[in-house]
């Protein structure tokens, strides 16, 4: 069988800057993988590769077999069709209400008419736990945390068979992070979608993950099940899911000096 | 040696930046031509793009044909000021100063609210997130745009024409005493329809290219609050720029033969 995402050997650099060198990472359909990784380490540009957003300089990413790098956007029409996005910091067109932001590719693509629409942005809505009464407002009038489930409502309310969440739980209280966290599984589970999670919260990470990918300089350097994480002895995985300033990895950009009694600067 | 290393990257980023705005343009032609057409969104740029700059053009034209009519009496033989005065006002404001005074109003209006709308869009990644739903932002958000100030700005310049006329009239009548009926019919006489014709040929360039740099300069911006901020700039003064530099050419073009 086929991988649904198929990355191989993915380089993306932005001038001097090497993002990512050297990406393997293969995700079967049904599966729900979740890439941690330290901030700035390259995840949201490996997703928006992925996507098509970015070009590789490198490499290859197959979804549902077929090479997407280096296709232009109206050869993978069918493939954008199948796929959700949530962006890190949700994208929603601050021009249009919730409703139709959430209904966007009904309306646009399937010229779903306003009923329709209404009723569609409404289910979804009450699947990220919002209600009707937010239908007519504006993006620019909700909190943060309502404005990244709209985001999410967005990203799922066409049931595409493809769906990425780019740090779903971020600013969201533990409760809703819960159900979050139930929402991706069910879409996995219900709807067979496959999905890409990325997310810094390890209880997210226990919640949602079939397999579990480490992305380190540009490079998935640990992946596995669960129960391989928890039982790992790999330093870098420790390090990362233990939460300490200790260790292996590099912390871009700054030396870490966190002894107690270093000089106040 | 770092002379002529300077030199080189300035013209190496000229070519890549006028390669880069001809490809969007084709983008965006392309994107016109093929269904589906936003005739929603291309309806409501007309009321953003047309219907809100009536005032700024109408002001702008008003004052120019009156300061015009002055300098016209003053300046020239007050002999036979009536003559010359409603003739200059007319050929004046419809051939150049109706469409080109009203073009760089409506693209200090307008390009610059294009880039601030489009590039606070590209760096919340809601251009990005457009593409993700399968919808091209050339033409959702570029080519309505476009077509909309295409469409405006030749009506927008009719009306500058009218209101320009009237402002030297006002004058003409008002301050120098000019019979009215002669005025009116002076005016009448004189002008030609080629000569409101090539005006809002004009107008129609100019409405192109003022949507054209707004658009890109905001889908092109990057880097935040300050990018956009850039980009905004350059869309008003790449805008202003290139309408006096269409304008020149096209007024050799249509009055050279
Ligand atoms: N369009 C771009 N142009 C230049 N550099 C970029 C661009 N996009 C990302 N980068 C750089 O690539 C690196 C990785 O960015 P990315 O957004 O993928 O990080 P991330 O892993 O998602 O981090 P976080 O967890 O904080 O969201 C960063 O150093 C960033 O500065
Ligand atoms: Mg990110």
């Amino acid at each position: 069988m086929t991988a649904k995402i198929a990355l191989s050997d993915v380089h993306k650099s932005f001038g001097p800057k090497d993002v990512l060198r050297g990406v393997n990472l293969e995700v079967e359909t049904g599966q729900s993988i979740v890439v941690i990784g330290g901030s700035g380490s390259g995840k949201s540009v490996m997703l928006k590769s992925i996507l098509g957003l970015l070009t590789p300089d490198k490499g290859s990413i197959k979804i549902d077999g077929r090479e997407t790098v280096g296709l232009a956007r109206r050869g993978r029409a069918d493939i954008d069709h199948q796929i959700g996005m949530l962006f890190q910091n949700g994208a929603l067109f601050d021009s249009l209400p919730v409703w139709k932001n959430v209904a966007f590719r009904a309306i646009q693509n399937d010229g779903m008419d306003e009923a329709g629409a209404r009723d569609l942005a409404v289910d979804a809505l009450k699947q990220v736990e919002l209600g009707p009464e937010l239908l007519d407002l504006s993006p620019a009038s909700l909190s943060g945390g309502m404005h990244k489930r709209v985001g999410l409502a967005r990203a799922i309310a066409s049931k595409p068979e493809i769906i990425f969440f780019d740090e779903p739980t971020t600013g969201l209280d533990p409760i809703m992070t819960d159900v979050i966290n139930h929402l991706i599984r069910d879409c996995v589970q219900e709807l067979g979608a496959t999905t890409m999670t990325i997310t810094h919260d390890m209880t997210s990470v226990r919640a949602i993950a079939d397999k579990t990918a480490l992305l380190y300089k540009g490079e998935i350097i640990w992946q596995g099940s669960t129960e391989a994480l928890e039982a790992s002895d790999d330093p870098f995985l420790n390090q990362f899911i233990n939460g300490l300033a200790h260790g292996p990895i590099e912390v871009e950009g700054q030396q870490l000096d966190t002894t107690p009694n270093a000089e106040a600067v | 040696m770092t002379f002529l290393a300077t030199i080189g990257a300035f013209f190496l980023a000229f070519f890549a930046q006028t390669g880069r705005l001809s490809v969007f343009v084709g983008q965006t032609l392309a994107a016109m031509l093929r269904p589906p057409i936003y005739f929603r969104i291309i309806g409501q740029q007309i009321i953003r793009i047309g219907y809100f700059s009536l005032p700024v053009v109408a002001l702008t034209s008003f004052f120019t044909g009156g300061a015009l009519a002055i300098q016209i009496y003053y300046g020239g033989n007050q002999f036979n000021s009536e003559a010359i005065v409603s003739s200059i006002v007319a050929l004046g404001i419809t051939r150049e100063l109706g469409p080109v005074l009203g073009g760089l109003m409506v693209a200090g209006r307008v390009s610059a609210a294009i880039a601030a709308e489009i590039g606070t869009m590209r760096v919340t990644e809601q251009i990005d997130a457009l593409t993700t739903l399968s919808t091209d932002p050339h033409k959702y958000l570029v080519a309505p745009r476009v077509i909309a100030a295409t469409l405006c700005m030749p009506i927008l310049a009719l009306i500058a024409d009218i209101i320009g006329i009237f402002g030297g009239f006002v004058v003409g009548t008002q301050s120098f005493g000019f019979n009215a009926a002669i005025y009116v019919q002076r005016t009448i006489n004189f002008l030609t329809v080629d000569d409101v014709t090539s005006g809002l040929i004009k107008a129609a360039v100019f409405g192109f290219i003022i949507a054209m740099m707004g658009c890109y300069n905001g889908y092109y911006s990057k880097g935040g609050a300050q990018g956009v901020g850039r980009a905004t700039t350059n869309a008003v003064v790449s805008a202003s720029i290139l309408i006096l530099a269409a304008n020149y050419l096209m007024t050799s073009l249509l009055f050279s033969s």
